[in-house]
């Protein structure tokens, strides 16, 4: 069932609607929420949420409650290539909770809010931006880390990272759904304006184990990887120095060694190595520059580090 | 006078961004004035360039207090205003989101960091700024609400209002709140215009920031009598949005005393021109905000009242 939950009317000729797929089956009350596109660059998530219906529409009668989906909370951002909302160049990531009586987009976001609440699970899913990629991953912060990590775990990531709680954070649509009692977990995977179908079918597999343990699935489930669990403290940064060209020299999302190649800045215009990156720890580099011109500042890389010939599992 | 670059940075293609100060007067760290943060702020840089004339030549007439340093940056990011954009050509963050920065992060948090090092332990800020929507403002004064802020200093202005904003979480990477929790008392000055220069407005910013300098002993000039200001916390402000999207229609203009109930607009069917929606006052007061341009959509704030 299709469903319209926020609308407004534009200047000409055009509603701008927010929708979801509701699938339902059985008696059973669990209700989970798979939320994407709320960057209108980050297009993972469509994939993910196609394989989802899909399966789903096909194995209905192994279904036991009730599985919202909701594929764009940006059309206008998805649809022009803009990770914003158009026109007003705002992150609509940081205008939750919204308002009602508030602009626009305040309104629709309060809308998206009222129908989320209330779910057991709400899992909003990001692709990091067109510049990183990055393996399939579950962020949090450390104060809902208590709560979501046991449904974390079961998604079939590659790591989960908890970090500290930052105010600015606040304005998200994940803090403004955990700090009213909805579980929210946000998953980050792959690369903006591309689809890794290895990637989605992974967090595919992911969904259907947790609905698994929520008891609203009968089907099969194949087998999930168990995640790293990571602190802050566990991981390290490469940002360049320099600008230019950046031309990676290994692989993502591999292990490495403290003093490995990682890549060079190339200098375009006079031939030269503006800088050679290095790694600067042992560990799994989770996170690689994809977009090529950097500036003094840009993120190269992340890596997940290592201790005792294992990456680092804080938790 | 001495102009410095305060911060630079290398561009793979282009020349380096050197964010570039001008330094009046020696002494006690005083007043620290920044213009365009966002690339279409370009009254807020000619703002500040009229400003720079100004201290100039009070500077060699010996009209500025001993033992006071005066510093204006007119212009941070005018990469994005040389190519049209509003914010951070890369990657379309805005530096008025990256404060107090961190000089081992991101570009922007970089070139927040480097700004904000150079910025900091003056006595008061002010920072020439824009909303988000495109529209005209009544010039006003903002402060953050902190337990640091002293509202009534923003009535050296002579500004018609001095508007008091409690902060949102996204307002705490903003320059005027990262000034003000590091004991800076720091204002946010809109004037009508952001994308095109109006002299007019212009010219009471700069007579409203001269004032305020005047007040603070810090120059001695003439400037035209200001108003009392007015103080106003946020919550006895209006915001009227549309009920319909389609064709904009004001009928009234910033600076006018409205009635409730009165019309303020009108919303026009786009392809048909008849009037579909009509906005009307919610309350008594003066409007200080107008929405201004040819199309709207539904819900989008248009008009602000100041509540009489």
């Amino acid at each position: 069932m299709i469903k319209t939950i926020a609308k407004a009317t534009l200047a000409v000729n055009e509603v701008l609607h927010i929708k979801k797929s509701r699938i339902q089956n059985g008696t059973g009350k669990q209700r989970i929420c798979i939320v994407t596109g709320i960057h209108g660059d980050e297009l993972e998530g469509q994939y993910l949420v196609w394989l989802l219906e899909h399966y789903l529409q096909e194995h209905i009668d192994q279904l036991d409650g009730t599985v919202d989906i909701y594929p764009a909370l940006n059309p206008m951002g998805i649809d022009s290539i803009t990770r914003g909302i158009p026109q007003f160049d705002l992150d609509m990531n940081r205008i939750f909770p919204g308002n009602p009586n508030g602009t626009m987009m305040e309104a629709i976001s309060a809308s998206i809010i009222e129908d989320l609440q209330g779910a057991d699970i709400c899992i909003d899913i990001h692709s990091s931006n067109i510049y990183l990629q990055e393996l399939p991953q579950i962020r949090m912060s450390v104060p809902t880390m208590e709560t979501l990590l046991p449904y974390g775990k079961l998604l079939n990531v590659d790591f989960i990272w908890v970090h500290e709680s930052a105010t600015v954070l606040e304005s998200t649509l994940a803090h403004s759904l955990n700090s009213i009692g909805t579980k929210t977990l946000v998953v980050e995977m792959g690369v903006g304006m591309r689809i890794t179908q290895a990637y989605g079918k992974q967090l595919f597999d992911g969904i259907l184990n947790l609905m698994q343990a929520l008891d609203m699935w009968h089907g099969e489930v194949p087998a999930v990887r168990e995640p790293i669990v990571s602190l802050d403290g566990a991981v390290e940064f490469l940002n360049s120095d320099a600008a230019g060209i950046f031309v990676p020299a290994v692989s993502f999302g591999t292990m490495v060694q403290s003093g490995d190649h990682i890549g060079d800045i190339l200098n375009t215009l006079d031939g030269s190595i503006a800088a050679s990156i290095h790694a600067n720890c042992d560990g799994l580099l989770f996170t690689l520059r994809e977009y090529p011109v950097v500036y003094g500042g840009s993120l190269l890389g992340r890596i997940l580090k290592q201790t005792d010939g294992k990456a680092a599992n804080a938790v | 006078m001495k102009k410095e670059i305060l911060y630079s940075l290398k561009s793979p293609y282009r020349d380096s961004l050197d964010v570039v100060g001008y330094r009046f007067g020696s002494g006690k760290k005083s007043v620290a004035i920044v213009g365009a943060i966002r690339g279409n702020e370009v009254q807020q840089m000619y703002i500040c360039s009229q400003l720079i004339r100004i201290f100039r030549k009070l500077e060699s007439e010996n009209r500025l207090a001993e033992n006071m340093e005066l510093l204006v940056v007119p212009c941070v990011n005018y990469y994005s205003m040389n190519i049209g954009k509003r914010f951070w050509p890369m990657d379309n963050t805005d530096i008025n989101r990256m404060f107090p920065g961190y000089d081992l992060g991101e570009t922007t948090q970089r070139i927040a960091d480097g700004l904000f090092q150079k910025l900091q332990g003056y006595a008061y800020g002010i920072q020439l700024t824009s909303f988000y929507q495109t529209g005209n403002f009544l010039p006003h004064v903002k402060m953050m609400e902190t337990q640091l802020t002293e509202h009534n200093l923003m009535k050296w202005f002579g500004l018609q209002y001095g508007i008091i904003r409690t902060p949102r979480p996204y307002d705490t990477t903003t320059l005027n709140y990262n000034w003000q929790i590091w004991e800076t008392n720091a204002f946010s000055l809109y004037s009508s215009e952001t994308d095109r220069i109006d002299a007019q407005s212009c010219e009471v910013i700069v007579q409203a920031i001269l004032r305020f300098l005047n007040y603070a002993e810090l120059l001695t000039v003439h400037t035209a009598p200001g108003y009392q200001t007015e103080l106003v916390e946020e919550s006895n402000i209006s915001q009227i949005r549309t009920g319909q999207g389609g064709i904009f229609q004001p009928c009234v203009q910033i600076g006018e005393r409205v009635t409730n109930g009165q019309l303020l607009g009108k919303i026009l069917h786009p392809f048909e021109g008849d009037v579909i929606a009509e906005i009307r006052a919610d309350h008594t007061g003066i409007l200080y905000f107008a929405y201004n341009q040819p199309l709207i959509h539904e819900n989008t704030m248009c008009f602000k009242i100041i509540h009489s």
